[in-house]
């Protein structure tokens, strides 16, 4: 029997997973991979379903290790970032096959989240949000210097994938809606995938770290240990991200490796419910829905959005996804 | 005169009911135990009396003056003081600056140097260590210096909850002299206790709670005696 | 004589310049119930964490079963079977009661596995069972930790250490904040446990101790002041002046 999750408020009131078992959850994946199924028919746009696959499955890696493990980080971004560059590199610059461009990219944020890791998780509480956000401005400061590689403030161009050969078969990856079901493939496998995590032992075993860490300690867990692998987990799926991005874009702009996008990540997150699986992957979508239709009324659209924000986490701190489910179960 | 009176209390925690027509008096110059259960409503009652609960309803009249609508701090203005269970000694402050909050809140004017002067007399241990920082003494010193920050405004009325828990032995002896001493001099004092016996034998009288609701009131002789009672309601 | 099961030789703990514990030796024998009392800030609580791996002595060494527990890490020395239960409650607030324990006793089965489903850990399961319906709490098993009472709380806290089988267990104030009633079921609760396995305890209540105790040790500014028997302690000059009080401890 799957064990799931559904929301409770924390002491500071944002949703913290729980362990509850509901029918519902159960078929969380199939569930969710159903809705992103329909997702492309329902948008105004098919490059907005594609945005928000990508921003959902960078949510869904970041809250691995926010509302599971509950480490606060500001530097995310450096993963998606270098997961989208080295993908982009490996393509343009040395000609590789865009399956092994995206293994390459993906293994690359994973060796940076093992470095950045390492360094961070001496730290805690503010102290590791701030050493995040210094280690993933180091990162994007190295990606401007290194304009030869990675074409500086104008981002990296030059690389395009238009077909995708996998095992046989032939995908068109310029027509809009075989990009955006192949994309979900992907997606699809590695929303699987972070819901095998949640439900195995080490999924227990972060939970009881983000609710008391030295007890955690106490029952026999090598806690700086298990808060390393959540973080390259978070890393490998935010870098996975950034691959298809840059497969998706064939532009990778500088800004991916910001502190702004790192924020983004973050608002996301709590946006949608940090107290869910499926949570962040609804806040990517609110938040670029809400993008995508304000930006047609006014250019300071960000004003809106940042507005409807803190009314939820003022009001709504569950977010949008864990509202819902606190609703549905009758509280 | 009654020093405080109680009558029809109810208290709430959001929708939850858990004060039930609360009515006792305790008049000036007494000691009162409060004593019952864990989760009978001690705890809850002292916090209405401070006006620390949610939403209660009924009379709380102190010192002949209804204060049901008072504040908290309005109420400690009026004289009467608090000490929290959880002690609740401010971080960062040395004794000496938590015992100045106790005079800060106050509305009168005090002559500062004395009333420190004071408490030092009572409190030697406390005296040896006024500029220490006030979290970092143990559990009993931090206990002694929550009960004397509530004195130094010379408060008329002091709520106690439950002072010995924790506490070593020595000092719960040393705490009982103290209060003995407050009362000489005409403090009334009110006390939640789950350390059934030192309380009575401290106290003038004893109120049980059960529930929310009081369900015996007597001398604390009497109460001491009746095993029974003790065993129904406190479960000694 | 059998080897203790826990051996301390002159231990000592300072931080900074100020020295917490100092020339603490003591050996425990096996099965044995001792309290450890003494006055706050006596070096109670530094003790118990020095026992239990969370803080390192200075001076001095630990000998769990003969073997020197210098070089263990923290999170080893429950595998090692020693268990510690916190004076202030130290739980997992938005876990269930049941998960609260599982998670505890999963820690010896199962650590880095990010692929198999926990459900189908029974085993670890069952004994998170075992171990609620011994503490009485298995009525509370969905209940979320944060909302039980005080007493299950204080109650949850010991199961956590207990589902480790731990050969020694050390309880801090097992009895904090608890009333009369509950305070005989948490006594009845460690003569139970005491029967399986070696324990320490700290305590203030002093009836409690008489009647549970073999041997008890006061601590007093960091140093050993008193070992013996309960009686005997109780009957100790010293230990009546900073301790005890004149009604022995009784108060």
């Amino acid at each position: 029997m799957t064990v799931a999750q559904n929301t409770t408020p924390a002491s500071d009131g944002t949703a913290r997973p729980s362990i509850q078992t509901s029918n519902f959850s159960r078929w969380r994946v199939p569930l969710s991979i159903l809705a992103l199924c329909v997702l492309p028919w329902i948008l105004p746009s098919q490059a907005l379903a594609v945005n928000v696959l990508i921003y959902g499955l960078v949510a869904v890696g970041y809250n691995l290790l926010f509302g599971y493990t509950g480490l606060l980080s500001f530097g995310h971004a450096a993963f998606f970032g270098v997961g989208a560059y080295v993908t982009g590199i490996a393509i343009g610059a040395f000609g590789m096959h865009w399956f092994v461009a995206m293994v390459t990219g993906v293994l690359a944020a994973g060796v940076l989240a093992i470095v950045m890791g390492a360094l961070a998780i001496r730290t805690r509480g503010i102290y590791f949000s701030m050493v995040t956000l210094a280690l993933s401005q180091l990162v994007y400061y190295t990606a401007l210097q290194a304009s030869s590689w990675t074409g500086g403030e104008n981002g990296l161009r030059g690389f395009t994938v238009s077909t995708l050969n996998f095992a046989g078969l032939s995908v068109d990856f310029l027509n809009p809606i075989t990009k955006y079901y192949a994309i979900m493939v992907v997606v699809a496998l590695a929303l699987w995938f972070v819901s095998r995590v949640l439900n195995s032992p080490f999924g227990a075993v972060i939970e009881a770290i983000r609710e008391n860490e030295t007890r955690a300690r106490a029952c026999g867990y090598n806690v700086e240990r298990a808060k390393l692998l959540s973080f390259v987990l978070s890393g490998l799926l935010c870098g996975l991200a950034g691959t298809l991005s840059a497969m998706h874009l064939s532009i990778v702009p500088l800004d991916s490796l910001h502190y702004h996008t790192s924020g983004l990540i973050v608002m996301m997150t709590l946006l949608g419910g940090a107290g869910s699986f499926f949570g962040p992957f609804v806040g990517a979508l609110a938040f670029l829905s809400m993008e995508d239709i304000f930006s047609l009324w006014t250019s300071h659209w960000q004003i809106i959005v940042g507005i409807i924000f803190i009314l939820f986490v003022l009001y709504l701190p569950k977010g949008i996804w864990g509202t819902f489910v606190s609703w549905r179960a009758g509280r | 005169m009654a020093m405080l009176e109680l009558d029809g209390l109810n208290g709430w925690y959001g929708a939850s009911h858990v004060l039930h027509n609360v009515s006792f008096s305790v008049e000036q110059g007494e000691i009162v135990a409060l004593v019952g259960r864990n989760g009978a409503g001690k705890t809850s009652i002292i916090r209405s009396i401070m006006g620390l609960m949610p939403r209660t309803t009924g009379t709380v009249r102190f010192d002949g003056k209804n204060i049901e609508a008072m504040k908290a701090h309005q109420r400690y203005a009026m004289g009467l003081a608090y000490v929290p269970e959880e002690r609740r000694i401010v971080r960062g402050l040395t004794v000496l600056e938590n015992l100045q909050l106790g005079l800060v809140a106050d509305r009168k004017v005090i002559d500062e140097a004395r009333a420190i002067e004071e408490i030092a007399q009572s409190f030697p241990r406390l005296q040896e260590r006024l500029n220490q920082e006030g979290v970092t003494m143990s559990g009993g010193e931090q206990q002694m210096l929550a009960i004397a920050r509530a004195m130094i405004a010379r408060p008329k009325m002091i709520l106690l909850d439950e002072p010995s828990e924790g506490i070593m032995p020595v000092l719960v002896e040393e705490m009982g002299a103290l209060f003995r001493r407050l009362r000489e001099q005409g403090t009334t004092l009110l006390l939640v206790e789950q350390n059934v016996e030192w309380a009575l034998n401290l106290a003038d009288r004893a109120v049980i709670v059960d529930q929310g609701e009081v369900v015996y009131r007597s001398d604390a002789a009497t109460l001491l005696a009746d095993k029974d009672i003790q065993e129904r309601y406190c479960a000694v | 004589m059998t080897t203790p099961i826990m051996s301390v030789t002159d231990i000592g703990k300072h931080f900074g310049g100020l020295v917490a514990l100092k020339g603490i030796t003591a050996d425990f024998r096996e099965g044995q119930i001792t309290a450890i009392i003494g006055p706050n800030g006596a070096g109670k609580s530094t003790f118990f964490n020095i026992l239990s791996g969370a803080l390192k002595p200075s001076t001095g060494t630990l000998k769990f079963r003969g073997t020197d527990m210098a070089g263990v890490a923290q999170h080893d020395y429950v595998h090692r079977g020693i268990a510690r239960s916190y004076q202030i409650t130290n739980i997992f607030p938005n876990l269930s009661v049941l998960e609260n324990v599982r998670v505890a006793a999963q820690a010896f089965r199962s650590r880095f596995n990010i692929w198999t489903d926990r459900g189908t850990l029974h085993d670890v399961e069952e004994r998170a069972q075992r171990t609620l319906v011994s503490v009485g709490l298995s009525a509370k098993s969905d209940t979320l930790a944060k909302f039980l009472a005080h007493g299950q709380q204080r109650a949850l806290e010991i199961a956590i250490s207990l589902v480790a089988e731990p050969a020694l267990l050390l309880l801090d104030e097992p009895t904090a904040g608890m009333g009369p009633e509950e305070t005989r079921e948490m006594v009845t609760l460690i003569e139970k446990l005491a029967a399986e396995r070696t324990i320490l305890l700290v305590e203030h209540k002093m009836k409690m101790i008489l009647g549970l105790s073999d041997r008890v040790l006061v601590l007093h500014h960091g140093q050993l002041l008193a070992d013996g028997t309960p009686k005997e302690i109780q009957a100790n000059a010293e230990v009546r002046r900073v301790y005890l009080g004149q009604n022995d401890g009784y108060a």
